[in-house]
């Protein structure tokens, strides 16, 4: 308990700061429980049972049937290929990025720098449908600027169609999410490096510590915390990947760009299958959530 | 202090920087000129960097397509008395074209989960963080567990839920959601962790009830982490496309995102129309963006500071 807390002397005082700390908190708390920790516990639940959404039809249990079939179902690990790749792929290269990015504009004069940052920010704020669509229109096998400029170039003999191809596709999709991922941490990196004690940089200088030296063992123990977030987050969100694949490729060609997230979907609401797209769901949780687990444990012992 | 090298390289970083910023900038530039291009010019095997001369024809197109009505208010609950289950409608208004109406829906449904978020939030935030009760760690330890965890993955239930409260294919099964995701209680006890017991229990002492102490003191110090909860909300749920994609079904219901996508999927080689509705749906929110830039990226910082 901080200092700063009432000191709580009676019973009555405990039971007057019980009750009107939860009748604060009541209104958060029905939306919370209700509309997350509810359908939560059903994602569980119902991953144990043959449902398909029907009105007339009722659940049966299998036990754990759902997941035997999981293990063997050829898509399902196939869709746990692309995703671990999309994240394997993207995570570094979005933490790397956008700390190199971060370094390069955080000493800025303030309005660059928020100028900059804006701008990487752009195509999150613009919206997975619209960035999908445009990005379609530039992939596009006769009109799209990717085959023009890669021709002109001389990169590509002749045109290349990206979303149809399997060979390129899940590339092609790697490369939308890795601009609509890098925004948010550029923005924290900028403020964590800002945050950077500056006594110590100068006194490193001092001691005559060049430039690399000085953001490796100063600067980088410093944004740690920052990184591991970042790292979390970009996980998180590589996992949910999914506007992406429905609009682009709605998985295609041949399931070779599905991702779990999108399988679900797709076992869900193409193929009614509902118990099991809730089993894939609770995998997907168990996986994201010892990932996480591993990441922090990681940037508690550095 | 800089060498010339160093001030060489700085030259080449700014260089690339400011290439990569056009690369990022491109897609919206493509987006918003590809909307008032002809269709010859889209479907133009050689790309048109800048519109001849600017049309209006595909607008004029994303305009006279999917007609609904403009709003429909409802006898409140109805719903749920109505013999098939659809709400009663009091009022009608005119018809208008399909994005006009998606353009509304998605305003009133950013607005609603705002609202609603940052009013449950700044209560509950303030409670976590000032308040000594039982139970506040349990609760404390549940939101950070399922702010770890995949937000999608509830939305399969969620819809059978929906269904079961004649909520789905409604506005409000995409607000409520959102409104029950946990961070924003979390933003809001970092900010109210630094306002001092000493204040609160000086309000006490004075005799003033919870409610005042929360609105006159509380409030007003937690403002800041508000209003960058505000923006955030309003930006993230707009953008939130498989909650609406899941949500909501019939053509009035949509929302601008969803709009775009059903168009796209009905006319998937219009790319001038498509570029239309693109320009349509992201042009306001990136507005929005520009104009309380400040507050949003205070709002990404602060949730990561503990986080």
């Amino acid at each position: 308990m901080g200092a700063s807390a009432p000191r709580l002397t009676s019973r009555k005082l405990v039971m007057r700061e019980t009750v009107s700390g939860y009748l604060f908190l009541l209104p958060s708390l029905v939306f919370f429980l209700v509309f997350v920790i509810y359908p939560m516990f059903m994602c569980i639940y119902t991953s144990f049972f043959d449902s398909n959404m029907g009105k007339n039809t009722t659940d049966v249990f299998i036990g754990l049937a759902n997941y035997k079939e999981l293990f063997q179902d050829q898509i399902f690990l196939g869709a746990l290929k692309n995703t671990l790749i999309i994240v394997v792929v993207s995570v570094p290269t979005v933490c790397a990025f956008s700390l190199w990015v971060a370094t390069a504009i955080y000493d800025m004069k303030p309005a660059l720098t928020s100028a900059f940052r804006c701008i990487f920010y752009l195509p999150v704020v613009t919206g997975s449908v619209a960035v999908t669509v445009v990005w379609k229109w530039m992939y596009n096998n006769y009109y799209g600027i990717f085959n023009y400029v890669g021709k002109s170039m001389g990169f590509i003999e002749k045109n290349i169609n990206w979303l149809g191809d399997a060979k390129y596709a899940l590339w092609c999709i790697i490369l939308i999410l890795f601009t609509t991922s890098v925004g948010q941490p550029i923005v924290l990196y900028v403020s964590a490096l800002g945050n950077v004690d500056q006594t110590l940089v100068e006194a490193a200088e001092v001691d005559g510590a060049n430039r690399r030296q000085v953001f490796w063992k100063i600067k980088w123990p410093q944004i740690m915390p920052t990184t591991l977030y970042i790292l979390i987050i970009t996980t998180i969100n590589s996992f949910q990947c999914f506007a992406l694949i429905q609009l682009l490729t709605s998985g295609g060609p041949n399931h070779s760009t599905d991702t779990i997230m999108y399988y679900i979907y797709y076992t869900a609401f193409k193929l009614y299958r509902y118990g099991y797209g809730n089993a894939m769901g609770v995998v997907l949780m168990i996986i994201i959530a010892i990932l996480s687990a591993i990441q922090f444990r990681m940037g508690q012992e550095k | 202090m800089l060498g010339k090298k160093s001030k060489l390289s700085r030259i080449i970083t700014l260089a690339i920087i400011i290439l990569l910023a056009l690369l990022f900038t491109f897609p919206l530039y493509w987006i918003i000129t590809g909307s008032f291009k002809t269709p010859k010019e889209v479907n133009s095997t050689t790309p048109v960097w800048w519109p001849s001369e600017f049309t209006m024809k595909n607008y004029e197109k994303l305009m006279s397509k999917l007609k609904a009505p403009l709003y429909e208010l409802n006898i409140p609950f109805s719903q749920y008395f109505s013999e098939d289950g659809e709400p009663v409608a009091a009022v009608t208004g005119p018809t208008v074209p399909g994005a006009v109406r998606w353009l509304l829906n998605t305003v009133w449904m950013a607005v609603a989960a705002m609202l609603l978020t940052c009013i449950t939030s700044a209560l509950a935030g303030y409670s976590l963080a000032k308040k000594r009760f039982i139970g506040r760690g349990l609760i404390f330890t549940l939101i950070v567990c399922a702010m770890a965890l995949p937000k999608q993955v509830i939305l399969i239930p969620l819809i059978r839920e929906m269904s079961s409260l004649k909520l789905y294919d409604t506005i409000s099964a995409v607000i409520f959601p959102i409104v029950g995701w946990p961070f924003g209680v979390f933003l809001i006890k970092q900010f109210a962790e630094s306002i001092p017991g000493e204040i609160l229990e000086a309000a006490r002492i004075d005799g003033a009830g919870e409610m005042r102490t929360f609105t006159q003191i509380v409030f007003p110090m937690i403002k800041p982490g508000v209003g960058a909860l505000a923006i955030f909300t309003f930006i993230n749920s707009w953008n939130d496309y498989f909650m609406q994609l899941i949500m909501l079904s019939s053509t009035k219901n949509l929302t601008i995102s969803l709009g775009i996508a059903k168009m796209q999927a009905e006319n998937s080689t219009d790319y001038g129309l498509i570029m239309a509705g693109a320009a349509l749906a992201s042009v306001p929110i990136i507005i929005v963006f520009l104009i309380f830039q400040k507050y949003f990226t205070r709002g990404i910082t602060m949730g990561a500071v503990k986080g």
